[in-house]
């Protein structure tokens, strides 16, 4: 909250829900955002929903939905001598295709992994440690990738030659689109990523107007999450298709420019696995040809094509929606965040996570 | 890494200033910021600044409470 902010008061927020709770259909709304999975346990929005209205969590915890494949990457990456891993917190307790490939088992065995708050801090790291490789984990959708982008022209206009990036970006559209396509889900509307739309602005989901989903776009607080559900049953009541934007007051119709503009022509669009999902056509960014001196994938190019995961984790289908964290067989037995067996259970914007957490099951 | 922080600017200086939030200060970029100024409410992520706060758009609560009195009316 900003200060001279107001909250709604419980008595405006107990009349948006009786609106909301009118709505008898059966019907499935999906956020892909993981810090709306955790708002959404933790104000206990399920339970103040009538039973018809069935919230799932989507593929938006970034850590989540890396693959395996780019994990075992990683690990084998900071186990070499003159590599230092610079990554935000997130991917430190992350296991790849076996439990024990983590960074944190990798610390143990010697490897260099320090955690940085901002990309910046690993350009310092890279200039503090001229002998060593500094690889910067480029995570995140269109929220983080703006300051991978200005991380890279800083070293660039710096001259370094020993600070890298592991790019896995990844955008939401194409997701997104692949979800609502899928006919088994049966997607009913978004609540759409308030952090990602203050990038890519109202503008960049619009495309959900083609496929008739009614979505809003939903900032953190349990009063602008509703106010998103609000929008949404009101779409679907009135059969009006046009995005609807409750989080105004940082989302521009248009987006963040600078922002934008930074992932153009910092990045290129791939073909990028999914956890869980797949290859998704033009998904992930990574350094195009003007900043491929930096890419990590330049210099050791990723050799393994698929790896196979045979611990009965679920996550693949938690992220598509398809189960929920409790459905799977090892929540809350095997897999707890004391002891997570996958990411959705390690990352604290993990889905799994926020179900145990908060109990909501 | 998703998880935002709203900050107060309270120093600036070329693309780099300082936030505050109930006093703990902390340093941040605002290369995505234009026309930036000492006093502005800023939403930062991982050490950027990713969009200033409108305030008069976040002091309009009453908006939504309008916009609902209108769709409970046509539900009727």
């Amino acid at each position: 909250m900003f200060a001279g902010e107001k909250m709604r008061s419980m008595k405006e927020i107990n009349k948006i829900l009786e609106y909301i709770n009118s709505f008898h259909e059966k019907i499935n709304l999906m956020e892909v955002c993981g810090t709306h999975t955790n708002a959404i346990s933790k104000f206990g929005i399920r339970s103040a929903l009538n039973k018809n209205i069935n919230l799932i969590s989507g593929p938006g915890c970034p850590v989540c939905v890396t693959p395996d494949l780019y994990l075992d990457y990683i690990y084998d990456l900071s186990l070499k001598e003159d590599v230092i891993i610079a990554t935000y917190g997130d991917m430190i307790r992350v296991p790849g295709s076996l439990p024990n490939l983590t960074l944190e088992n990798a610390k143990a065995k010697g490897a260099n992994i320090k955690m940085v708050y901002s990309s910046m801090d690993a350009v310092n790291i890279a200039e503090e440690n001229p002998l060593k490789k500094v690889v910067f984990l480029g995570i995140g959708f269109e929220t983080t990738a703006p300051a991978t982008a200005v991380a890279v022209k800083e070293a660039k206009a710096k001259g370094l030659k020993n600070f890298f990036v592991f790019s896995i970006h990844k955008l939401v559209e194409p997701v997104m689109r692949l979800l609502l396509e899928d006919e088994s889900l049966k997607i009913n509307g978004f609540i759409c990523p308030g952090h990602v739309a203050v990038v890519v602005g109202e503008k960049g989901f619009e495309f959900l107007e083609e496929y008739n989903c009614p979505s809003a776009i939903a900032g953190f607080e349990m009063d602008e999450v509703i106010d998103g559900i609000f929008y949404i049953i009101k779409s679907l009541k009135e059969k009006d298709y046009k995005i609807k934007n409750p989080y105004s007051k940082l989302v521009k119709p248009e987006g963040n420019l600078a922002a934008l503009t930074l992932i153009s022509n910092t990045f290129i669009k791939v073909d990028d696995p999914w956890r869980g999902i797949g290859t998704v056509s033009k998904s992930g960014l990574k350094l195009n040809d003007e900043y491929k001196e930096f890419d990590i994938e330049k210099l050791y190019p990723i050799t393994v094509k698929n790896t196979n995961r045979n611990n009965g984790c679920q996550c693949g289908e938690i992220l598509k929606g398809k189960l929920r964290p409790n459905e799977c067989p090892l929540f809350g037995k095997v897999c707890t965040p004391e002891n997570p067996i996958g990411p959705c259970m390690v990352s604290g914007e993990g889905s799994c996570s926020a179900y145990y957490k908060y109990s909501t099951f | 890494m998703c998880l935002g922080l709203p900050l107060k600017i309270v120093e600036i200086e070329n693309k780099e200033a300082i936030g505050e939030l109930n006093g703990v200060k902390r340093k941040i970029r605002v290369d995505l910021i234009e026309n930036l100024k000492i006093g502005d409410f800023v939403m930062v992520h991982a050490g950027f600044a990713i969009e200033k706060l409108d305030e008069s758009s976040a002091l309009e609560t009453l908006d939504i409470v309008n916009e609902l009195e209108e769709a409970v009316k046509n539900d009727k």
